[in-house]
């Protein structure tokens, strides 16, 4: 006893981190050999292609005929083209579904499986199993949205035989970094739901219906309690246009979607100079070319703050609920 | 070494809002031992053995395992017990040999240990033939023996089995029985065993505890049991004699201590407040009656048994 005590703390302390590491590499396999990551790598890859490969022919036929021949390696994610919707649309509307399906049962799967109280009975910290599992989602997230990335820039460059500018590389790095967040945000709120609902069809419905709700219902809401608010008519003042306007975008700014969306369309747009309202005097003078990749990172900050800040927020309530949770087989 | 405390419980109580789960419970286990903690369904079984894990925290008292507090400090208790909750759950996309690998990393052990003691425990729980198999292939008995080799991955000294032989049929009940048998006396090591089947699990204990409704009635070795839960209520003794005539009745009356008399269908019923079997064999036996059967009714574990037991499954 007496020589242990001092050992002990030092052995506890390696242990947790191996307890991270063993259960990082587990979660990892696990969605390397699922039917699950396969079906969603499949979806991801054939929308994100056939996104490209449209808008990579409208522009092929577009160069030379018209003025802006600039940034065309960044038209190509933000393009649509006909019926395909563009890359970023894409990613927007399919976040929530990656998330959901990498995270909806990782918690209370295992406690149904009865695998969860073999797991806590070993001698490792709790929130090594909810850290293990999120940083082994993101990882996963991570390396499909980078290849993504990576093998549609190089069929963009094959396609137009335009290569991406250093501060289109800089761009579009910072947009792969900005969905991965915003993926990421999705897991860790389906985890959240993994943790406080016991039936694994429950956390998959709720988070369904978060992102119904903030995709659809919150803009209609937020649209009729601002023009209930401010009612708009052919003889309102401008003040009340304006207060109308700056309320549904605030609101509206409450869904992660919002912001991503926002923010993508600012850093895949160089043109886009803000994201409030501007008058005319503010215009006036304004030389009228593109925002440098510092300027436009800068308007998308406090976006990309959020994004982060609500990962942490939904991470926090979950390390609170499950350090305090009975495991029951 | 028996006299060794390893598991010590102070005024254990564990509320789910108005519901007492758990209700001020006491309770002591030496080190080498085989305890069974036995109750019908909902007594509070599971509860016990999750604050002793930490996997849920007491509303009230302490319980010290190995001289940790299993509330604060979980990591050192999990390091030296082995729990085996009621449903095992391993991982069944893995082979057998996977799971244990895996638990065996958890556990901070290194290769080398770890394969070793795959092969070794694999082999003593019979499975050595199918460690290449994935475990969602295993039957229930299986599985149940692939648990027990899971927890012995980290050595533990002290076992702790939720149910151990619910489920299994009667020649897995024997495996599983010899198996935890084995661990208590070849490994010496500490075993707590929580079962609703008495008839299964009292072979095995050298102590119990009757737990039910979150109340431990009572503990101790097996034959004492009966004494301890009845201690209340008055004696009944049973007694045929030869030849039965009026005149016992009277004769029974004069012995000091008994407080009813009935005959029923041939047999004596006697109430008593003391034990009065001494008195009542000298007075019979002077008076020249024949005694053809005597019993003490009501003290067995049979009768714990169909008190609390039975019924409640």
């Amino acid at each position: 006893m007496i020589f242990t005590a001092g050992i002990l703390p030092e052995r506890s302390e390696k242990m947790n981190k191996s307890g991270l590491w063993i259960l990082y590499k587990k979660e990892l396999a696990d969605h390397l050999h699922s039917k699950r990551f396969l079906i969603v790598l499949f979806i991801i890859a054939i929308t994100g292609l056939s996104s490209i490969f449209a808008a990579g022919k409208g522009i092929v036929e577009a160069i030379g005929k018209q003025e802006s021949d600039t940034f065309i390696f960044l038209r190509l994610f933000t393009t649509s083209s006909g019926s395909v919707p563009s890359f970023i649309s894409f990613m927007s509307f399919l976040g929530p579904f990656v998330g959901l399906a990498l995270g909806f049962d990782s918690i209370n799967g295992e406690r149904n499986r009865g695998s969860l109280s073999r797991l806590m009975a070993q001698p490792i910290a709790r929130d090594s199993i909810i850290n293990g599992k999120f940083l082994a989602g993101v990882t996963i997230i991570a390396l499909m949205v980078f290849v993504l990335g990576i093998a549609i820039g190089a069929l963009g460059i094959i396609m137009t035989g335009v290569p991406p500018t250093f501060d289109e590389l800089f761009r579009i790095f910072t947009y792969l970094l900005l969905t991965i967040f915003y993926m990421s945000f999705w897991l860790a709120l389906s985890q959240l739901f993994s943790i406080l609902f016991k039936q694994t069809a429950t956390s998959a419905l709720a988070v369904v219906a978060v992102w119904l709700f903030l995709s659809i219902f919150l803009g209609l809401l937020i649209n009729v309690l601002a023009d209930f608010l401010y009612p708009l008519s052919n003889s309102s003042t401008l003040d009340i246009v304006l207060k109308n306007s700056k309320m549904k975008l605030y609101l509206n700014r409450i869904s992660p979607a919002t912001l991503y969306n926002e923010a993508t369309l600012t850093l895949l747009n160089p043109g886009v100079r803000s994201l409030g309202f501007i008058s005319q005097e503010q215009l006036i003078g304004a030389i009228p070319s593109a925002l440098p990749f510092s300027q436009s990172l800068m308007i998308i900050w406090p976006h990309f703050i959020s994004l982060i800040a609500i990962n942490m927020i939904c991470f926090t309530i979950s390390y609170i609920y499950f350090m305090r949770q009975e495991i029951r087989a | 070494m028996k006299d060794n405390i390893i598991i010590k419980i102070r005024e254990l109580t564990k509320k789910y809002g108005d519901f007492t789960a758990v209700n001020n419970l006491n309770l002591e286990i030496y080190e080498g031992e085989v305890f069974g903690l036995l109750g019908p369904n909902g007594a509070g079984k599971t509860t016990t053995l999750l604050m002793l894990l930490g996997l849920t925290e007491p509303t009230k008292g302490v319980a010290e395992v190995n001289g940790y507090d299993a509330t604060k400090e979980t990591l050192q208790v999990k390091r030296i017990v082995g729990y085996l909750p009621d449903h095992v759950g391993f991982y069944e996309d893995m082979t057998g040999r996977e799971n244990l690998r895996f638990i065996g990393q958890l556990n901070g052990l290194d290769h080398y240990t770890i394969e070793e003691r795959i092969e070794r425990l694999l082999e003593r729980v019979k499975l050595l033939d199918v460690g290449d198999k994935k475990v969602g292939a295993y039957s229930r008995g299986m599985k149940q023996r692939l648990g027990i080799a899971d927890i012995l991955m980290k050595e533990p000294k002290i076992i702790i089995l939720d149910e151990p032989t619910l489920g299994l049929d009667p020649e897995g009940v024997k495996e599983m029985l010899d198996l935890i048998m084995e661990l208590s006396k070849k490994d010496n090591r500490t075993i707590l065993i929580s079962s609703h089947l008495l008839h299964q699990i009292q072979k095995i204990c050298d102590r119990v505890g009757i737990f039910v409704k979150g109340n431990l009635l009572a503990k101790g070795p097996i034959e004492t049991l009966g004494e301890k839960v009845f201690s209340d209520e008055p004696l009944t003794l049973e007694i045929e004699i030869l030849p039965l005539d009026d005149r016992v009745k009277k004769l029974l009356n004069s012995i000091n201590g008994i407080t009813d008399i009935k005959i029923i269908e041939g047999k004596i019923i006697i109430q008593s407040h003391e034990e009065v079997r001494k008195d009542l064999v000298k007075v019979l036996s002077q008076n020249d009656y024949e005694i053809r059967y005597l019993k003490q009714r009501g003290r067995e574990l049979d009768d714990i048994y169909s008190r609390y037991f039975a019924g409640k499954e």
